[in-house]
């Protein structure tokens, strides 16, 4: 048996249609059967709230007299993209403010507007014949604006990595606080409720869908950007007047040490046309995995820690290297619900009608890294490859006179291998001759809890190291612990003299 | 019951220079579980628990050797404007003061809170404050 869309919109607009959210799907499906539950429902609704950074709004202002050609525009002291006629404008959420002691950015804009404040538009232009205005400042509602249309370059994502955090300290990240030594496990995505996760091969969300978008009815532009549906990531570009949206489902947040971010609520209705919709709109929790990545590696390419369900993340704790691990969502599940639920009611009322997509999105396209055609520089190639180095044994004079020889700050301490075991500075032998003389050898000094680097590390991460230390230098080991170089914060200079070895 | 304790260490005679809380449990025998510590050269700053019926008790002994003592009832509060139950605060707590109920809603179990902060800093609505 198959359903048309023509038919499923007939019971819509007669009040008969059974709608149900993708939470209450897969309990029908195991009851009536994939038969059953096709000749039963008609529309699944699903839901999703949480942090997407990659939304924003176009605004049309009205012209003013005399009229001006904004070519700078802010919005309560934030930027907004100008380069688009003469008063309009794009906001996007992260953009921060200027001036603000806070954190405070587009995102909260976007909220005050929707939620009916004021905000203020300073704009400049140079002037000219036809726009002879050179600034501009005043305030505006919501409803001032001839348009306020949101436009979200990519939300909805079909899943998210999880996020952990491998390292030594603490990261503020946009996956929240993730303590040290996989102290905890951050998560976001609304697992059984999650738009493309009841729809992966994108047979009915596409082009020209209709949606809930943060309270209004909006659409599905296309696919969104850096779209990955091929590994497990697609995501959609979506619109809607802001107009109609309402504050509890955009609201503006801030990730500490992060910056600021949008947690927007979207819902995707899903016309149970056949039984293969039926199979992918019973999708559980239990069904949908994703990895825990390392936070604690600062590269594109972050290892994995384990492989879990939505369910295993819901529970409230999963298990890494046999340690168990509390959980924490960034994305709100009863929120997420209340928008599957509302989008029910949209439909059941007879407020909302369906539509196939005008055109489909590819479901097997997966997103590519930068090409980067400037080399990243590593640490090899601006290291000191000329060690001064010392043994643990040796007495503390001879460091002294070996650093003052050398006219280095840092001696890398080695034991009796050859392997890197502690680091000394002028300041830690300076420290002991003042202090009471009983410290004798090198080994008494030393720093033993070295922070180092290898060759291949990109200078970008070992110039973090040494910020976030407070430190002046790195030893540079290799896969054997062994020293083969030292980077100071004087070699940074290298990458700006032009003296970079190739 | 929480009790937030705040003392001088200026002068010879100032409470933080006393070893209050061993004199207190030694005279009282009332178990008490130091929470949290931060004693510095000029003053001090003490989290502790101590059983309801002991309290008023313990209180009295503290006071009357100079400690100021403020009652920490709701000691982390959330705001429910802004809390959007999201949960990013349920996993950086290391009290576990907060969970979903069947609803997938927050609850705070504040009777927990060690006044650690993590959670004020962890939320990205900025829903959660320190009772002032």
């Amino acid at each position: 048996m198959e359903k048309s869309l023509d038919l499923i919109n007939a019971r819509i607009r007669d009040g008969s249609a059974r709608v149900v959210t993708a939470e209450e799907m897969p309990g029908i499906v195991d009851e009536l059967g994939e038969e059953g539950a096709l000749a039963e429902v008609d529309v699944v609704t699903t839901g999703t709230f949480g942090a997407m950074c990659s939304t924003g709004a176009f605004f049309n202002f009205g012209h003013a007299d005399p009229p001006i050609r904004m070519e700078r525009v802010w919005l309560n002291d934030v930027e907004a993209y100008a380069g688009i006629a003469a008063v309009d404008a794009y906001l996007g959420a992260t953009q921060e403010a200027e001036s603000k002691d806070s954190l405070y950015g587009g995102a909260h804009v976007l909220e005050e507007l929707v939620a009916g404040g004021t905000v203020e538009l300073r704009a400049t232009s140079r002037g000219t014949d036809c726009y002879p205005r050179r600034s501009i400042t005043t305030e505006l509602l919501l409803e001032d604006m001839n348009q306020a249309v949101m436009v979200n370059p990519r939300n909805a994502f079909q899943r998210y990595n999880a996020a952990s955090n491998a390292a030594d300290r603490t990261l503020n990240t946009y996956m929240g606080t993730l303590l040290p030594r996989c102290g905890n496990v951050s998560y976001s995505g609304a697992g059984t409720l999650s738009p493309l996760a009841n729809d992966p091969g994108f047979r009915v969300i596409g082009s020209g869908v209709p949606i809930f978008l943060a309270g209004a009815e909006g659409m599905i532009v296309g696919e969104g950007t850096q779209h990955s549906a091929g590994g497990g990531f697609g995501n959609l570009m979506v619109s809607g007047d802001m107009k109609q949206m309402r504050q509890e489902f955009l609201r503006a947040a801030v990730m500490n040490g992060y910056g600021v971010t949008m947690y927007v609520g979207v819902g995707i209705p899903i016309p149970v046309l056949d039984t293969g919709i039926v199979r992918s709109t019973a999708v559980r929790d239990e069904d949908i995995l994703t990895d825990i990545i390392d936070f604690g590696t600062p590269r594109r390419d972050r290892p994995s820690l384990a492989k879990v369900s939505y369910a295993d993340l819901k529970s409230g704790s999963v298990e890494i290297g046999g340690e168990t691990v509390r959980t924490s969502s960034l994305s709100s599940y009863r929120r997420a619900r209340a928008v599957a639920t509302e989008l029910k009611d949209w439909i059941e009322r007879g407020k909302m009608e369906l539509a196939l997509p005008t055109r489909r999105i590819d479901p097997a396209k997966r997103a590519r890294p930068m090409r980067e055609t400037a080399v990243t520089p590593r640490v090899r190639d601006i290291m000191n490859r000329q060690v001064i180095s010392i043994t643990e044994d040796e007495e503390i004079r001879v460091a002294a006179k070996r650093l003052l020889k050398d006219e280095t700050n840092h001696l890398p301490v080695l034991d009796g291998s050859g392997a890197l075991v502690g680091i000394i500075t002028t300041y830690d032998v300076s420290k002991a001759v003042v202090t009471d003389g009983k410290l004798r050898q090198v080994k008494d000094i030393m720093t033993r809890n070295v922070i180092k680097t290898t060759p291949d590390e990109p200078v970008d991460v070992a110039a973090q190291k040494l910020e976030q230390n407070n430190i002046s230098a790195l030893p540079v080991v290799d896969a054997t612990n062994r020293v083969v170089g030292i980077l100071s914060a004087i070699d940074l200079g290298k990458l700006f003299g032009g003296r970079r070895r190739r | 019951m929480k009790l937030l304790l705040a003392f001088s260490r200026k002068g010879r005679a100032d409470p933080g220079r006393e070893p209050v809380i061993a004199r207190v449990v030694k005279e009282t025998g009332v178990l008490i579980n130091v929470e949290k510590a931060n004693i510095d050269s000029m003053a001090g700053e003490m989290l502790i628990d101590v059983p309801n019926k002991d309290a008023d008790l313990v209180r009295r002994r503290l006071e009357e050797m100079g400690v100021t003592v403020r009652v920490m009832e709701n000691a982390v509060v959330r705001d429910e404007e802004e809390c959007v139950d999201c949960g990013a605060c349920v996993s950086v707590c290391p009290q576990e003061v907060f969970s979903f109920d069947a609803e997938w809603r927050l609850v705070v179990s504040a009777e927990r809170c060690v006044l650690c902060g993590k959670c004020i800093r962890a939320c990205p609505h900025g829903a959660l404050s320190q009772q002032g």
